[in-house]
Protein backbone atom coordinates (compact mmCIF):
# COMPACT_ATOMS: atom_id res chain seq x y z
CA UNK A 1 0.00 0.00 0.00
CA UNK A 2 2.74 2.20 1.06
CA UNK A 3 4.61 1.65 -2.38
CA UNK A 4 1.66 2.21 -4.22
CA UNK A 5 1.58 5.76 -2.45
CA UNK A 6 4.82 6.46 -3.60
CA UNK A 7 4.42 5.77 -6.88
CA UNK A 8 1.73 7.85 -7.13
CA UNK A 9 3.77 10.57 -5.98
CA UNK A 10 6.17 9.75 -8.48
CA UNK A 11 4.03 9.71 -11.20
CA UNK A 12 2.49 12.50 -10.23
CA UNK A 13 5.85 14.49 -9.75
CA UNK A 14 6.84 13.21 -13.24
CA UNK A 15 3.48 14.27 -15.13
CA UNK A 16 3.87 17.88 -13.12
CA UNK A 17 7.51 18.51 -14.39
CA UNK A 18 6.71 17.41 -17.83
CA UNK A 19 3.27 19.82 -17.50
CA UNK A 20 5.76 22.89 -16.17
CA UNK A 21 8.76 22.42 -18.79
CA UNK A 22 5.88 22.23 -21.96
CA UNK A 23 4.41 25.67 -20.56
CA UNK A 24 8.16 27.21 -20.51
CA UNK A 25 8.92 25.67 -23.55
CA UNK A 26 6.18 27.38 -25.12
CA UNK A 27 6.77 30.79 -23.48
CA UNK A 28 10.30 30.72 -24.37
CA UNK A 29 9.67 29.93 -28.66
CA UNK A 30 12.13 31.87 -30.46
CA UNK A 31 10.58 34.40 -33.13
CA UNK A 32 10.39 32.77 -36.63
CA UNK A 33 13.34 32.86 -38.68
CA UNK A 34 12.50 34.89 -41.55
CA UNK A 35 15.25 33.60 -44.66
CA UNK A 36 16.90 35.79 -47.23
CA UNK A 37 14.69 34.05 -49.78
CA UNK A 38 11.46 35.58 -48.08
CA UNK A 39 13.15 38.54 -47.89
CA UNK A 40 14.19 39.04 -50.98
CA UNK A 41 10.80 37.91 -52.87
CA UNK A 42 9.76 41.11 -51.40
CA UNK A 43 12.61 43.18 -51.98
CA UNK A 44 13.03 41.82 -55.47
CA UNK A 45 9.44 43.61 -56.19
CA UNK A 46 10.84 47.75 -54.75
CA UNK A 47 13.50 49.72 -55.18
CA UNK A 48 15.16 51.89 -53.33
CA UNK A 49 14.98 55.91 -54.20
CA UNK A 50 18.72 56.10 -53.40
CA UNK A 51 19.86 53.84 -56.44
CA UNK A 52 16.40 54.25 -58.78
CA UNK A 53 17.77 51.71 -61.33
CA UNK A 54 18.66 48.62 -58.47
CA UNK A 55 16.36 46.14 -57.46
CA UNK A 56 16.05 46.61 -53.45
CA UNK A 57 17.05 42.64 -53.35
CA UNK A 58 20.18 43.08 -54.93
CA UNK A 59 21.31 46.93 -54.29
CA UNK A 60 24.36 46.76 -52.14
CA UNK A 61 23.71 50.21 -50.36
CA UNK A 62 23.56 50.54 -46.83
CA UNK A 63 20.15 52.24 -47.42
CA UNK A 64 19.07 49.02 -48.97
CA UNK A 65 20.63 46.88 -46.57
CA UNK A 66 18.71 48.77 -44.08
CA UNK A 67 15.15 48.72 -45.89
CA UNK A 68 15.85 44.62 -46.24
CA UNK A 69 16.48 43.83 -42.52
CA UNK A 70 13.08 46.42 -42.15
CA UNK A 71 10.89 43.74 -44.16
CA UNK A 72 13.04 41.07 -42.22
CA UNK A 73 11.56 42.33 -38.89
CA UNK A 74 8.26 42.99 -40.44
CA UNK A 75 7.78 39.67 -41.77
CA UNK A 76 8.69 38.50 -38.10
CA UNK A 77 5.64 40.20 -36.49
CA UNK A 78 3.36 38.60 -39.09
CA UNK A 79 2.97 41.71 -41.85
CA UNK A 80 1.84 39.89 -45.38
CA UNK A 81 3.58 40.89 -48.28
CA UNK A 82 0.88 43.08 -49.46
CA UNK A 83 0.85 45.12 -45.92
CA UNK A 84 4.62 45.75 -46.03
CA UNK A 85 4.32 46.66 -49.71
CA UNK A 86 1.57 49.29 -48.25
CA UNK A 87 4.01 50.84 -45.31
CA UNK A 88 6.78 51.36 -47.61
CA UNK A 89 4.34 53.41 -50.10
CA UNK A 90 2.88 55.14 -47.26
CA UNK A 91 6.62 55.42 -45.87
CA UNK A 92 8.65 56.20 -48.76
CA UNK A 93 6.13 56.92 -51.73
CA UNK A 94 4.24 55.07 -54.60
CA UNK A 95 7.56 55.01 -56.72
CA UNK A 96 9.50 52.65 -54.71
CA UNK A 97 7.17 49.64 -56.15
CA UNK A 98 8.80 48.08 -59.29
CA UNK A 99 5.28 47.87 -60.75
CA UNK A 100 3.27 51.09 -60.04
CA UNK A 101 -0.38 51.35 -59.01
CA UNK A 102 -2.73 51.80 -61.63
CA UNK A 103 -3.37 55.47 -60.41
CA UNK A 104 -3.27 59.43 -61.26
CA UNK A 105 -1.41 59.49 -64.70
CA UNK A 106 0.28 55.91 -63.92
CA UNK A 107 -2.34 54.47 -65.46
CA UNK A 108 -0.82 56.16 -68.95
CA UNK A 109 1.69 53.31 -68.52
CA UNK A 110 -1.20 50.33 -68.73
CA UNK A 111 -2.59 51.58 -71.32
CA UNK A 112 -0.64 53.68 -73.98
CA UNK A 113 1.57 50.39 -74.84
CA UNK A 114 -1.50 48.20 -75.99
CA UNK A 115 -3.76 51.50 -77.78
CA UNK A 116 0.04 51.73 -79.50
CA UNK A 117 0.42 48.29 -80.42
CA UNK A 118 -3.12 48.26 -81.63
CA UNK A 119 -2.61 51.20 -83.64
CA UNK A 120 0.77 50.11 -85.01
CA UNK A 121 -1.15 46.81 -86.42
CA UNK A 122 -3.95 48.58 -87.93
CA UNK A 123 -1.39 50.99 -89.69
CA UNK A 124 0.46 47.93 -90.81
CA UNK A 125 -2.46 45.90 -91.93
CA UNK A 126 -3.71 49.25 -94.37
CA UNK A 127 -0.48 49.68 -95.69
CA UNK A 128 -0.04 45.64 -96.69
CA UNK A 129 -3.82 46.25 -98.27
CA UNK A 130 -2.69 49.25 -100.10
CA UNK A 131 0.85 47.81 -101.52
CA UNK A 132 -0.68 44.72 -102.99
CA UNK A 133 -4.34 46.33 -104.12
CA UNK A 134 -3.49 49.52 -105.79
CA UNK A 135 -7.07 51.78 -105.91
CA UNK A 136 -8.34 51.86 -108.88
CA UNK A 137 -8.57 55.29 -110.50
CA UNK A 138 -11.77 56.79 -110.50
CA UNK A 139 -13.72 57.37 -113.65
CA UNK A 140 -12.99 61.30 -113.71
CA UNK A 141 -8.89 60.53 -113.49
CA UNK A 142 -9.45 58.43 -116.12
CA UNK A 143 -10.59 60.90 -118.83
CA UNK A 144 -8.44 62.70 -120.72
CA UNK A 145 -9.32 66.37 -120.96
CA UNK A 146 -10.59 65.73 -124.59
CA UNK A 147 -12.95 63.36 -123.04
CA UNK A 148 -14.09 65.22 -120.35
CA UNK A 149 -14.92 68.42 -122.90
CA UNK A 150 -16.99 66.54 -125.33
CA UNK A 151 -20.87 67.14 -125.13
CA UNK A 152 -21.75 64.12 -125.90
CA UNK A 153 -19.61 62.17 -123.47
CA UNK A 154 -21.31 64.85 -121.05
CA UNK A 155 -24.48 63.99 -121.79
CA UNK A 156 -24.15 60.11 -121.31
CA UNK A 157 -22.71 61.28 -118.10
CA UNK A 158 -25.46 63.35 -116.80
CA UNK A 159 -28.18 60.44 -117.65
CA UNK A 160 -26.01 58.17 -116.17
CA UNK A 161 -26.28 60.21 -112.64
CA UNK A 162 -30.14 60.62 -113.35
CA UNK A 163 -30.65 56.67 -113.34
CA UNK B 1 -28.02 57.65 -101.44
CA UNK B 2 -28.50 59.53 -104.04
CA UNK B 3 -30.42 63.31 -103.81
CA UNK B 4 -31.66 64.64 -106.43
CA UNK B 5 -31.92 68.69 -105.90
CA UNK B 6 -34.09 71.39 -106.95
CA UNK B 7 -32.33 72.58 -109.73
CA UNK B 8 -31.73 69.05 -111.15
CA UNK B 9 -27.98 68.79 -109.86
CA UNK B 10 -28.04 65.20 -108.19
CA UNK B 11 -26.03 65.11 -104.87
CA UNK B 12 -24.71 62.21 -102.01
CA UNK B 13 -25.31 63.24 -98.61
CA UNK B 14 -22.03 63.67 -96.55
CA UNK B 15 -21.32 61.12 -94.34
CA UNK B 16 -19.46 60.48 -90.97
CA UNK B 17 -16.19 59.14 -91.65
CA UNK B 18 -14.87 56.74 -89.18
CA UNK B 19 -11.29 57.35 -90.52
CA UNK B 20 -11.53 61.01 -90.20
CA UNK B 21 -12.79 60.50 -86.05
CA UNK B 22 -9.96 58.04 -85.07
CA UNK B 23 -7.35 60.26 -86.69
CA UNK B 24 -8.57 63.07 -85.16
CA UNK B 25 -8.90 61.16 -81.89
CA UNK B 26 -5.31 59.89 -82.37
CA UNK B 27 -4.07 63.38 -82.98
CA UNK B 28 -5.22 64.61 -79.92
CA UNK B 29 -4.38 61.82 -77.82
CA UNK B 30 -0.53 62.15 -79.71
CA UNK B 31 -1.10 66.11 -78.70
CA UNK B 32 -1.68 65.51 -75.08
CA UNK B 33 1.24 62.61 -75.00
CA UNK B 34 3.26 65.40 -76.12
CA UNK B 35 2.12 67.87 -73.67
CA UNK B 36 3.09 65.99 -70.67
CA UNK B 37 6.50 64.88 -71.54
CA UNK B 38 6.79 68.85 -72.49
CA UNK B 39 5.52 69.47 -68.86
CA UNK B 40 7.50 66.68 -67.71
CA UNK B 41 11.07 67.54 -68.88
CA UNK B 42 10.70 71.12 -68.00
CA UNK B 43 9.84 70.11 -64.20
CA UNK B 44 13.14 67.64 -64.46
CA UNK B 45 14.85 70.63 -66.22
CA UNK B 46 14.32 72.91 -63.40
CA UNK B 47 17.35 71.63 -61.35
CA UNK B 48 17.97 72.79 -57.72
CA UNK B 49 16.14 75.35 -55.70
CA UNK B 50 17.89 78.69 -55.80
CA UNK B 51 17.95 81.81 -53.24
CA UNK B 52 14.89 84.22 -53.70
CA UNK B 53 12.60 81.71 -55.14
CA UNK B 54 9.26 81.07 -52.36
CA UNK B 55 10.13 77.74 -50.61
CA UNK B 56 7.00 75.46 -50.80
CA UNK B 57 4.43 74.92 -48.31
CA UNK B 58 5.45 71.14 -46.68
CA UNK B 59 4.15 69.01 -43.40
CA UNK B 60 6.69 67.56 -41.20
CA UNK B 61 4.81 65.13 -38.50
CA UNK B 62 7.96 64.32 -36.11
CA UNK B 63 8.89 61.03 -34.65
CA UNK B 64 7.00 62.61 -31.47
CA UNK B 65 4.12 63.32 -32.75
CA UNK B 66 4.24 66.99 -33.44
CA UNK B 67 3.22 68.43 -36.61
CA UNK B 68 5.00 72.08 -38.37
CA UNK B 69 4.13 73.41 -41.96
CA UNK B 70 5.82 76.18 -42.91
CA UNK B 71 2.53 78.55 -43.34
CA UNK B 72 2.53 77.84 -39.36
CA UNK B 73 6.02 79.22 -39.04
CA UNK B 74 5.60 82.33 -40.91
CA UNK B 75 7.64 84.95 -39.10
CA UNK B 76 10.40 82.81 -37.98
CA UNK B 77 13.60 81.72 -39.91
CA UNK B 78 13.10 78.01 -40.36
CA UNK B 79 16.24 76.07 -40.66
CA UNK B 80 14.88 72.61 -43.13
CA UNK B 81 18.01 69.81 -43.05
CA UNK B 82 17.07 66.72 -44.68
CA UNK B 83 19.17 63.86 -43.75
CA UNK B 84 19.75 60.15 -43.44
CA UNK B 85 21.46 57.79 -40.73
CA UNK B 86 23.59 55.87 -43.39
CA UNK B 87 24.94 59.33 -44.81
CA UNK B 88 28.44 59.59 -43.73
CA UNK B 89 28.56 63.60 -44.46
CA UNK B 90 25.30 64.33 -42.38
CA UNK B 91 27.31 62.65 -39.46
CA UNK B 92 30.08 65.25 -39.79
CA UNK B 93 27.47 68.81 -40.13
CA UNK B 94 25.20 66.77 -37.05
CA UNK B 95 26.93 68.34 -34.36
CA UNK B 96 27.36 71.49 -35.75
CA UNK B 97 23.73 71.98 -36.38
CA UNK B 98 23.15 71.40 -32.90
CA UNK B 99 25.67 73.66 -31.36
CA UNK B 100 23.70 76.14 -33.85
CA UNK B 101 20.27 75.28 -32.82
CA UNK B 102 21.27 75.80 -29.13
CA UNK B 103 22.48 78.95 -30.01
CA UNK B 104 19.01 80.27 -31.25
CA UNK B 105 16.69 78.30 -29.39
CA UNK B 106 16.49 80.69 -25.83
CA UNK B 107 15.40 83.76 -28.80
CA UNK B 108 12.82 81.89 -30.48
CA UNK B 109 13.16 83.44 -33.23
CA UNK B 110 14.33 80.21 -35.26
CA UNK B 111 12.98 76.50 -36.16
CA UNK B 112 15.60 74.03 -36.78
CA UNK B 113 13.79 70.69 -38.75
CA UNK B 114 15.29 67.67 -39.45
CA UNK B 115 14.15 65.54 -42.39
CA UNK B 116 14.89 62.24 -42.36
CA UNK B 117 14.74 60.97 -45.59
CA UNK B 118 14.58 56.98 -47.04
CA UNK B 119 15.31 55.99 -43.76
CA UNK B 120 13.73 53.38 -41.06
CA UNK B 121 12.92 54.36 -37.88
CA UNK B 122 15.36 52.38 -35.71
CA UNK B 123 18.00 53.69 -37.75
CA UNK B 124 16.95 57.19 -37.32
CA UNK B 125 16.76 56.84 -33.73
CA UNK B 126 20.06 55.59 -33.21
CA UNK B 127 21.31 58.52 -35.35
CA UNK B 128 19.97 61.17 -33.20
CA UNK B 129 20.60 59.58 -29.79
CA UNK B 130 24.37 59.23 -30.80
CA UNK B 131 24.45 63.23 -31.68
CA UNK B 132 22.40 64.08 -29.08
CA UNK B 133 20.13 66.54 -31.09
CA UNK B 134 17.04 67.83 -29.78
CA UNK B 135 15.75 69.91 -32.39
CA UNK B 136 12.27 68.38 -33.87
CA UNK B 137 13.13 65.82 -36.57
CA UNK B 138 10.56 63.67 -38.13
CA UNK B 139 10.22 61.03 -41.51
CA UNK B 140 9.91 62.70 -45.12
CA UNK B 141 6.82 60.68 -45.58
CA UNK B 142 6.70 59.54 -49.26
CA UNK B 143 9.83 61.36 -50.00
CA UNK B 144 7.69 64.60 -50.04
CA UNK B 145 9.62 67.22 -48.57
CA UNK B 146 12.69 66.29 -50.63
CA UNK B 147 10.95 66.18 -53.81
CA UNK B 148 9.12 69.49 -53.12
CA UNK B 149 12.52 71.33 -52.62
CA UNK B 150 14.05 69.47 -55.74
CA UNK B 151 16.57 67.76 -53.26
CA UNK B 152 19.22 65.72 -55.14
CA UNK B 153 21.21 63.87 -51.68
CA UNK B 154 21.67 64.47 -48.50
CA UNK B 155 22.84 66.25 -46.65
CA UNK B 156 20.83 69.08 -47.91
CA UNK B 157 19.51 72.51 -46.13
CA UNK B 158 17.49 75.01 -46.86
CA UNK B 159 17.25 78.27 -44.52
CA UNK B 160 14.19 80.35 -45.21
CA UNK B 161 13.31 83.81 -44.35
CA UNK B 162 10.00 85.17 -42.44
CA UNK B 163 8.54 85.97 -45.28
CA UNK B 164 8.72 81.76 -46.57
CA UNK B 165 11.63 83.05 -49.14
CA UNK B 166 14.80 81.08 -49.23
CA UNK B 167 17.18 82.52 -48.36
CA UNK B 168 20.54 79.98 -48.20
CA UNK B 169 20.76 76.73 -49.74
CA UNK B 170 23.30 74.62 -48.93
CA UNK B 171 23.97 71.28 -51.09
CA UNK B 172 26.96 69.71 -48.72
CA UNK B 173 27.95 69.57 -45.32
CA UNK B 174 28.40 72.84 -43.16
CA UNK B 175 32.03 73.39 -42.71
CA UNK B 176 31.25 74.26 -38.61
CA UNK B 177 28.79 76.41 -36.86
CA UNK B 178 30.07 79.60 -37.54
CA UNK B 179 28.73 79.20 -40.80
CA UNK B 180 25.34 78.25 -40.10
CA UNK B 181 24.90 81.24 -37.71
CA UNK B 182 26.16 83.25 -40.30
CA UNK B 183 23.65 82.09 -42.66
CA UNK B 184 20.47 82.27 -40.24
CA UNK B 185 21.70 86.24 -39.06
CA UNK B 186 21.57 87.05 -42.71
CA UNK B 187 18.17 85.17 -42.82
CA UNK B 188 17.13 87.44 -39.15
CA UNK B 189 18.38 90.52 -40.93
CA UNK B 190 21.61 90.62 -38.69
Amino acid sequence: MKKKIWLSCLLALTLGLILIGAAAAQEATPPPTITDDQVNAIASQMYCPVCENTPLDVCPTQACAEWRELIRDELAQGWSEQEIKDYFVQRFGARVLATPPATGLNWLVYVIPPIAFLAGAFLLYKALVSFRRPEPQSTAEAMTPEMSDDPYIERIEEELRRQ
Amino acid sequence: MAVEMKDGAVRTPVQANPMRWGRLIAWIGLAGLLLLLFFGLLKAQKGQMKVGEKAPDFKLTTFEGKTYTLADLKGKVVVLNIWASWCKPCEEEAPYLETAWRYYQPQGQVVFLGVAWTDTDKKSFEYLDKFSITYPNGPDLGTRIYQAYRATGVPETYIIDPDGVLVYVKISPFSGPAEIQQAVDKALGK
